[in-house]
């Protein structure tokens, strides 16, 4: 494990009087104490947060724009409001972009009521069928080439938690990030399916994926 | 292919020579290799990984994130299509889908028998020309469907022309 600084400084979040390790995002230490915040790409052993999900932003007292709590160290007499407006709207925006190109054919989908995406739209009291921005669909072909998983590009939302634990954690590096803007996906070398590369069917993979786009095959509802 | 395989390989080690081994030497080396034999051929990125000590889809990553790269061999003639605003309005898509027809390839590919290779282009900068597609460097302004087909059978009859004076 990663040794954080032990120095402990008391703050609130939400109101509730909370101590922390000193250095410690706010985001681990909300969720340690059973306070929500919505996220993706956050990655607890991940030394440097990609903060690219944009769903955790939180406002901090004192500080004139919300801060994203996956980067924000917890500081002494900090007050952090997980429920402020304009933290909201942003969060709120993110979520429904996302939504916009992500299939919500929930009750067909393996990943339906143990998805993260459910449990963000619910939180932030939005709907999975968003009217505010133009339904885009991406439309890739369905990777089933691997025995044990089925992966669905077209519901990736790019958190990158697949990528880290193959690359970073396991050293593996048989998927990564492709291509650039809405093209943006996760895959393989020269895309070829995963049952062709160096992918060693660990799975660890598709137990990190937030959202139904890694799934297991063995699963009793197909699609 | 295996002797085209050896050869991308060949000169890939050549190129990599004298050059470190560090990660921040990836774009370098791609732009290197891209110099020396137009595009980026999959064996050659396979041996820069392993030069650098990555994962090939690292390098792969790379690649396909800038423009700048191609990942297909350029063609004889080069077909790029302008999707500019002005071309856009006069029906760029039109004649874009007109060339994919025809070459059955779709922007950034090359026909099986590298002949032609297309891609899209921003503005070209004759706007009045709209739909303007740059054929072998020469712009061809109003290029409709029925000129895509103009073009093309220019090149056919030229290519006939040329083997019949080989013979």
């Amino acid at each position: 494990m990663i040794q954080r600084e032990m120095k402990e400084v008391s703050l609130t979040i939400d109101g509730k009087k909370i101590k922390a390790k000193e250095g410690e995002k706010i985001l681990w230490v909300a969720l340690e104490n059973g306070i929500y915040i919505p996220n993706l790409c956050a990655i607890y052993e991940k030394m440097q947060p990609s903060a690219s999900c944009r769903l955790c932003f939180v406002e901090v007292e004192g500080e004139d724009e919300p801060v994203t709590a996956c980067t924000e160290p917890v500081r002494e007499c900090m007050a952090v409001n997980t429920r402020g407006k304009i933290a909201l709207r942003l969060a709120r925006t993110s979520a429904e972009l996302l939504l916009a190109s992500h299939p919500v054919n929930c009750g067909h989908c393996l990943k339906n009521r143990s998805c993260e995406l459910q449990k963000i739209a619910k939180h932030l009291g939005i709907k999975l069928k968003t009217k505010r921005f133009r339904k885009l669909e991406r439309n890739l072909p369905i990777d089933e080439s691997s025995p044990l998983f089925i992966y669905d590009p077209n519901k990736c939302v790019l958190c990158g938690k697949c990528v880290w634990v193959c690359q970073e954690k396991l050293g593996i590096g048989a998927i990564g990030f492709t291509r650039r803007g809405f093209k943006r996906m996760v895959s393989t070398f020269q895309d070829k399916p995963i049952g062709e590369t160096t992918c060693g069917q660990c799975v660890e993979c598709v137990k990190v994926c937030p959202v139904g786009s890694l799934v297991f095959k063995n699963d009793k509802r197909v699609e | 292919m295996s002797n085209e395989e050896a050869e991308i390989k060949e000169k890939t080690r050549v190129i990599l020579e004298g050059i470190g081994s560090k990660r921040e030497n990836l774009i370098p080396i791609l732009q290197k290799i891209q110099e020396e034999l137009g595009y980026l051929p999959p064996y050659a990125m396979l041996e820069v990984a392993r030069f650098l000590n990555i994962p090939d889809i690292d390098v792969y990553s790379v690649a396909t994130f800038y423009n700048q790269f191609r990942l297909t061999p350029p063609g004889k003639h080069s077909i790029r299509v302008c999707m500019g605003t002005a071309c856009h309005v006069k029906g760029g898509y039109i004649t874009l889908a007109a060339w994919q027809r025809r070459l059955k390839i779709g922007p950034g590919e090359t026909s099986p028998d590298r002949e032609f290779d297309l891609d899209i282009v921003a503005c070209v900068g004759c706007c009045a020309m709209a739909p303007v597609s740059v054929v072998d460097k020469k712009v061809e302004g109003k290029a409709n469907p029925t000129r895509v087909d103009g073009i093309l059978l220019s090149y056919q009859l030229q290519k006939e022309q040329e083997e019949k004076e080989k013979n």
